[in-house]
């Protein structure tokens, strides 16, 4: 499998509004076991300054695996899921995701490289609010795995 | 936003209280309920050890949030997280027992940075095998 380089620079189009809601911060803080107050009680939050309950710093994985399927699934692009293990991840916050946003994802292939005989590809998902907010710009590096390569994947 | 730690009182080298998580396959199957990410790998065995690995594997991204919360327990405040990156090296395997997997979290301040911001690297490991790489917090303090 060779990606096309033409997809550099591809952006797709916007996810449709995430409404960010309390209760499922909490499921979310639940499931990684995060007790911090701020991610359930508003007044932990208020405490601390923010106007709402907030989100764990890596929340924002739940919109932008959303936004990147269109990128994973697109035909043309032709990338292979069953060999893509997830290789790197970055958050650039300008504020933390928090109840009540309402969050659209526009994702960017941002290179395509080969190495070690894996095809590895960087996208970069901007998550703003409806109004166009900026809120966190989150880089997801995914590896696809070529035959030469016998590592474990995730 | 109001981390609880102050800049001034912060050091290169200082170490951050380190901590332990165990993660089940009951914790996985939680997070990929909340997450929305049902990959097979981290649930079916069978499935796991079809594509080359040892068995079910934890969501990196699980790892990772684990990871931060040495950095925001630190900060008290989560949102002093202004950037978080993480390379995913080796994966976490989480037998089907009632004892899972464990992941070490350790921390340290690796910069003073303009602005009251620090960097903190990050290290965690699994079974002995590093399963975050280059692991790099930003964090604004007070």
């Amino acid at each position: 499998m060779v990606l096309d380089q033409r997809f550099v620079g591809r952006t797709y189009p916007p996810s449709a509004p995430y409404e960010v809601g309390r209760e499922k911060i909490r499921e979310f803080a639940d499931a990684i076991g995060d007790p911090h107050p701020a991610y359930r009680d508003p007044q932990a939050a208020r405490d601390l300054g923010h106007p709402d309950v907030l989100a764990p710093p890596t929340f924002p994985i739940v919109l932008t695996m959303r936004a990147g399927q269109q990128v994973v699934e697109d035909p043309e692009l032709g990338l292979d899921y069953s060999r893509v293990v997830h290789g790197e991840q970055r958050f650039v916050y300008d504020r933390p995701v928090r109840a009540g946003d309402r969050l659209v994802a526009v994702i960017t292939v941002e290179s395509i490289r080969a190495a070690a005989g894996n095809e590895i590809i960087t996208t970069r998902t901007a998550v703003s609010t409806v109004d166009d907010q900026p809120v966190v710009t989150v880089w997801s590096t995914l590896v696809a795995r070529g035959t030469a390569a016998s590592d474990g994947g995730r | 936003m109001s981390a609880q730690v102050r800049y001034a009182d912060v050091v290169a080298g200082m170490l951050l209280p380190s901590a332990t998580f165990r993660v089940t396959r009951e914790d996985l199957v939680r997070y990929a309920g909340a997450s929305g990410d049902f990959n097979v790998i981290h649930w079916n065995q069978r499935r796991a050890r079809e594509v080359g690995l040892p068995d079910v594997i934890a969501h990196g991204m699980l790892t990772m949030a684990l990871a931060a919360r040495v950095v925001t327990d630190w900060a008290g405040d989560p949102a002093a997280l202004v950037e978080y990156s993480v390379r995913f090296t080796r994966p976490v395997v989480v037998p089907d027992d009632d004892h899972g997997a464990l992941v070490e979290v350790r921390a340290e301040v690796t910069q003073l940075l303009a602005a009251r911001r620090i960097q903190v690297t990050v290290t965690a490991t699994s079974a002995g095998e590093k399963a975050l790489g280059q692991a790099r917090a930003l964090v604004l303090l007070g």
